[in-house]
């Protein structure tokens, strides 16, 4: 990452998207109106087409991710976004990808489920994210932001991790991330080098013609596909991230991602100021999860809380990572209703007084 | 979801290679085109895609398009058109050969990018995607291989069975009542305002062969011309699933699908015009 220095807007996150992608270098969008998202296809409907690119409104999430895959199989930089239920239309195409190896940024701004839900902000869409989501064995990268800039500087490194992985990655927001309005610098990173000239499609031209495909029917040949998969996602752990605030001398960690992140560490700040051994791990990467970091804190003793917007997924995840030494209790947030500091704070007061 | 494969045998196991060179003594008279491999093909005996995939190659060939194409590759018995044609391919799902070919396009509009489905691809999975990028007018050549029969899962009724057509999903018939009417996509496509082209031939006979050449060529022109959607809908003979020899599929070509599925150009624009005319 170069400087982060660049003109500062107060924009929303969804807006903070798609500046990213522009910055990013992204050359094609395609996408399909849902709320809470909008802002992102609206402004890229004028932004990438003056900026040279493609923009397509397309007929359905389905085709929308079917572009995408067209379009990425070419090599150039391309995404989609969309909300919860268009995010299911979409993993066909993404089973696809991953299937292919073709990158590719996803964006889903989370909203209430299941079905039609409402429109409002959740995190119940993590179990799809970061269990592939689609038919298959396979993973996508999945990357959480939890403010404006950060939506605006994941885009960027949405980028640059698909074609470093030839992988789709998703971006896991939330309506709260993408209505929010806040100060963004707009930085430029510089150009990466996506190392697309050895696959992507431009024509057989003085080469051998190239296939991109899912389909291995000889004899062994999926496995053997499926075996090179799961070595691509072993190399991608070393990717994962979290960031983990005042959890150096805490007795008791709360997890939480995304906007519940944030929300929670305002309520671990006002403990800590009333003298509360209580820190926060804010996972940045739901995949690859940061379990090192948990398990560390595991081994020095912690206890842990971990809290999101749904009924109960990452806390798997969590316990998986801190197994061999502690538990992880819960608190869910449930899909349709708006948490404020203080409801956090609650289940916190309550894991501090359990001892 | 996309037909069960499994019943085909693996792509590499029939992907060997025939040597056409001339033995000694042997004149070579008829030679492939570049654009087509010596791949043996998997398909059936009687099957017309080896013919629409001769037809594609030789119009690559005639057109200098081999070195800038990429095919879309459908769902179905023509999955494997990439090992046969020796140009870039990518694989898209069931139906979504005209999305994926849209980003490709949008991607590379440099490049000639065609999607090569059947009717159970395109007529039924794929109809909003076909109908959308037709109609949005996307630069994209559509070969469409029409032979009333969902042909790699074994004979299940299309949206283009014919009305008491017997296959093993409507083993009474096909029923007018409970199925709906066999679609005639060539004129539906030729209705959207996006579309240059759109002609229905067939190839039952060396006649009509040649004239489905013919539709083919201005249906890839239209792409390279800049002008808009070219799509060709090819009439075609599974005999396999329709329980007939090579002949008798050729002959229900004539007497039984032609007749409800009218040969002829449907749209041919040199511009696309607001009225969609």
């Amino acid at each position: 990452m170069t400087q982060r220095t660049g003109k500062r807007v107060f924009i929303k996150g969804n807006e903070a998207v798609g500046y990213g992608a522009l910055a990013a270098g992204c050359r094609c969008y395609f996408g399909y109106p849902i709320t809470p998202q909008n802002e992102i296809p609206e402004m890229l409907s004028s932004a990438l087409v003056e900026a040279g690119g493609e923009f397509v409104q397309a007929e359905s999430e389905l085709a929308a991710a079917n572009m995408l895959l067209g379009a990425v199989s070419t090599g150039v930089r391309a995404m989609t976004s969309s909300s919860s239920p268009g995010i299911s239309l979409m993993q066909e195409a993404i089973s696809y990808m991953a299937g292919s190896e073709l990158p590719g940024v996803i964006v889903n701004m989370n909203r209430g489920g299941p079905g039609l839900g409402d429109i409002g902000p959740a995190q119940g869409d993590y179990y799809q994210s970061t269990r592939g989501g689609g038919h298959g064995d396979y993973r996508t990268m999945v990357i959480a932001p939890s403010t404006c800039q950060e939506a605006y500087d994941m885009m960027i490194e949405a980028f640059d991790l698909a074609y470093k992985y030839r992988n789709p990655v998703l971006v896991l927001g939330d309506g709260i991330i993408g209505g929010m309005k806040e100060p963004v610098t707009l930085w430029q990173p510089e150009k990466t080098d996506d190392k697309v000239e050895g696959w992507q499609l431009d024509g057989a031209k003085g080469r051998e013609k190239r296939l991109i495909c899912s389909l291995f029917l000889a004899e062994g040949a999926l496995a053997q596909q499926n075996r090179h998969l799961l070595a691509k996602y072993t190399l991608m752990q070393k990717e994962a991230r979290a960031e983990c605030f005042m959890t150096d001398d805490a007795e008791l960690v709360v997890v939480a991602f995304g906007s519940m992140g944030r929300i929670a560490k305002s309520g671990v700040r006002k403990l800590r100021e009333a003298g509360h051994k209580i820190g926060l791990v804010r996972p940045i990467t739901l995949y690859p999860f940061p379990t090192d970091v948990l398990a560390d804190l595991a081994a020095r003793g912690c206890r842990f809380l971990t809290i999101e917007h749904n009924t109960g997924q990452m806390v798997d995840d969590v316990r998986l990572a801190v197994r061999k030494h502690a538990d992880s209790d819960f608190f869910g947030i449930m899909p349709g209703d708006m948490p404020g500091a203080e409801d956090l704070m609650a289940p916190m007061i309550d894991a501090l007084g359990r001892k | 979801m996309a037909p069960d494969i499994d019943s085909i045998a693996p792509t590499e196991a029939v992907a060997d290679s025939i040597d056409l060179t001339p033995m000694p003594g042997e004149t070579l008279v008829f030679d492939k085109p570049e654009s087509l491999r010596s791949t043996l093909t998997h398909y059936c005996p009687g099957c017309h895609h080896g013919t629409a995939h001769r037809l594609v190659a030789e119009l690559l060939d005639e057109m200098q398009l081999r070195e800038k194409a990429i095919v879309i590759g459908s769902i179905g018995c023509s999955v494997f058109i990439y090992n046969y044609l020796d140009i870039d391919a990518v694989e898209a799902p069931h139906g979504r050969g005209p999305a994926a070919a849209t980003g490709v396009k949008r991607a590379r509009p440099d490049k000639f990018v065609f999607t090569y489905q059947g009717d159970g691809d395109l007529a039924s999975i794929g109809m909003a995607e076909i109908m959308h990028a037709a109609n949005r007018g996307e630069r994209l050549s559509v070969v469409f291989v029409n032979n009333t029969v969902y042909g790699m899962t074994g004979g299940q009724m299309a949206p283009t069975t014919l009305i008491g057509q017997k296959t093993t999903t409507c083993p009474g018939g096909r029923c007018l009542e409970r199925e709906g009417a066999p679609i005639r996509m060539a004129e539906i496509i030729a209705s959207l305002g996006g579309v240059a082209y759109s002609a229905r031939v067939s190839l039952d006979s060396v006649k009509n062969i040649r004239a489905a050449k013919k539709a083919l060529r201005r249906a890839f022109e239209v792409q390279t011309e800049g002008v808009g959607f070219g799509f060709v809908e090819l009439l075609s003979g599974c005999p396999t699933n329709w329980r007939m020899t090579p002949v008798q599929a050729n002959n229900r070509i004539r007497t039984e699908m032609i007749p409800y599925f009218p040969l002829g150009v449907f749209k041919d624009v040199a511009t696309l015009n607001t009225e969609g005319e």
